[in-house]
């Protein structure tokens, strides 16, 4: 399959029968040898993030240059139960790219993007109340 | 005049095109670029323009093409109230705005309510609940979240008000009066009765700042003569996801840009039915040459209420959708904080969201 499969909300990440083994409070790596396939648990956080990080990561760049070939292939979250706060966020990349990598750039990606809202929109307040000052 | 309108209707009848507006859009910007609103469901929901769904299209996300697409637009702004729009972002992160609007930008509220003295018919829980949802004025930027452990609250954390209301019988009534408003004295116990008591060095900290309800005239309780009430409070900083008394939005959202697209020219009897279908201001009659003509002038006035498919010989005529990247914002605010500054405030939690696991992924690739 040459392109990349589009993560839906609420897909189970599969038990691939990989141990997961806790490093803090915030993430959970799989053991095994394959650094591509990886379920990150983050705590406390909800649709909110876990959709907005999705979009950023389906859309990140390729590093191979061949039009076809995704850095990503998959990428999904879920809920586990809806009294738990936290979410499973799945990645699996081609080619043995560590899945942190995608994870750091969809990060990195979301955070520009929040910056230039928040440049934009604070221009944008600026010039409407400069121009509604001489009205008043 | 005349001669323009010959020629372009000769023009477009020439070229086979009769619909009075734009060229139609070709089949796959539409599912990319458009929701479309059918009579018994909606189609193009979610978003496919991820790299490699279209070939041809290269969706591979870049900065500067974001940038480039990007716009906002202040359409109406009052000390609560903001209305603005948001063209170029997808569904996702516009989405986490509003969520992050709803439940995580901190207040603060009423947590504690210490009752010396009640003796009103509102009971204890009802009236510390009715207390919590009062809007507090104060600038949650300025404290901090209140230790767990901590059960007392210090000045940085916590505010203390107090409310010590009794009820007595007016002396000056009127003899034979049955008005409750003549009768007693403070028979209606007000948020604007609440008082706040600075701890710490808050009253120099906060001089000039009036802490306290943001409203005056809400009603928390009713007394008679003899019932009063001795309550101090303290307030703390939250989020909506905690309880939603923390909630600094009477509420946020949003809505897609409707659109509505006429397939063909409409005239006469259908035309003024066509308008009636729509709200008020969407559609407008025009005389051209002597006849009626309907046109879209304003199609974000509109509710999408889809009405015009009820009618069987209307609903093959109009196309209904909506521009999936357009988002139309409407923010009111309960008063702690003016509603521009609650955007940047949301828009800032998702920025530090992302930071907090950034830093983290860091911390754990040094393992």
């Amino acid at each position: 399959m040459t392109h990349m499969i589009c993560g839906q909300q609420h897909i189970h990440a599969a038990s691939t029968g990989h141990v997961e083994r806790a490093i803090d409070a915030n993430m959970v790596r799989t053991d095994g040898a394959d650094e591509g396939c990886v379920t990150f648990v983050l705590h406390e956080e909800d649709h909110t993030l876990g959709n907005s990080l999705r979009y950023m990561i389906m859309k990140s760049l390729s590093r191979v240059v061949c039009f076809y070939s995704q850095d990503v292939e998959f990428c999904g979250y879920s809920i586990t139960h809806p009294s738990e706060s936290k979410i499973n966020f799945r990645i699996q990349t081609r080619d043995g790219v560590a899945a942190s990598e995608p994870l750091r750039s969809g990060l990195n990606n979301l955070t520009e993007v929040c910056k230039h809202v928040l440049h934009t929109f604070e221009a944008r307040m600026q010039a409407f109340r400069d121009k509604e000052e001489p009205m008043s | 005049m005349f001669f323009e309108w010959e020629f372009s209707t000769l023009y477009r009848r020439k070229r086979g095109i009769t619909a009075k507006m734009a060229a139609p859009m070709s089949n796959v910007d539409e599912i990319r670029d458009r929701v479309i609103l059918g009579e018994f469901g909606v189609r193009n929901v979610h978003t496919t323009d991820y790299p490699g769904n279209y070939p041809g299209y290269d969706d591979t996300w870049d900065l500067e093409k974001f940038k480039k697409n990007f716009r906002i637009d202040i359409v109406n702004s009052d000390e609560n109230m903001l209305e603005f729009d948001m063209i170029g972002i997808d569904a996702a992160i516009a989405n986490a705005f509003r969520r992050i609007l709803l439940a995580e930008v901190p207040t603060m509220a009423i947590e504690k309510v210490f009752v010396y003295n009640n003796t009103s018919i509102i009971q204890d829980e009802i009236l510390a609940h009715r207390l919590g949802l009062v809007p507090i004025k104060a600038d949650p930027r300025l404290f901090e979240y209140r230790n767990p452990e901590d059960q007392e609250g210090t000045e940085i954390d916590t505010i203390q008000l107090q409310l010590k209301v009794k009820c007595t019988r007016n002396p000056r009534a009127p003899k034979d009066s049955s008005d409750p408003k003549e009768l007693y004295l403070n028979h209606m116990v007000y948020s604007g009765d609440i008082k706040w008591l600075p701890i710490g060095n808050q009253a120099d900290v906060f001089a000039d700042a009036k802490i306290g309800p943001v409203h005056g005239d809400i009603l928390l309780a009713q007394l008679r003569p003899g019932q009063e009430l001795d309550i101090v409070m303290h307030c703390v900083k939250g989020i909506g996801k905690d309880h939603a008394k923390f909630s600094p939005v009477a509420t946020a959202s949003y809505r897609l840009l409707p659109e509505i697209t006429l397939l063909q020219t409409i005239e006469g009897e259908q035309a003024e039915r066509l308008k009636r279908c729509f709200s008020p201001g969407v559609i407008e009659i025009q005389n051209v040459n002597g006849r009626k003509v309907a046109k879209v002038v304003n199609s974000r006035l509109d509710t999408c209420s889809r009405e015009v498919l009820r009618h069987d010989d209307l609903k093959s005529l109009v196309k209904l959708g909506r521009v999936r990247d357009h988002f139309i914002f409407s923010v009111e605010s309960t008063g702690i904080l003016p509603a521009d500054v609650l955007v940047t405030e949301a828009i800032n939690v998702l920025i530090s969201k992302c930071q907090k696991f950034l830093t983290e992924l860091d911390a754990a690739e040094m393992d």
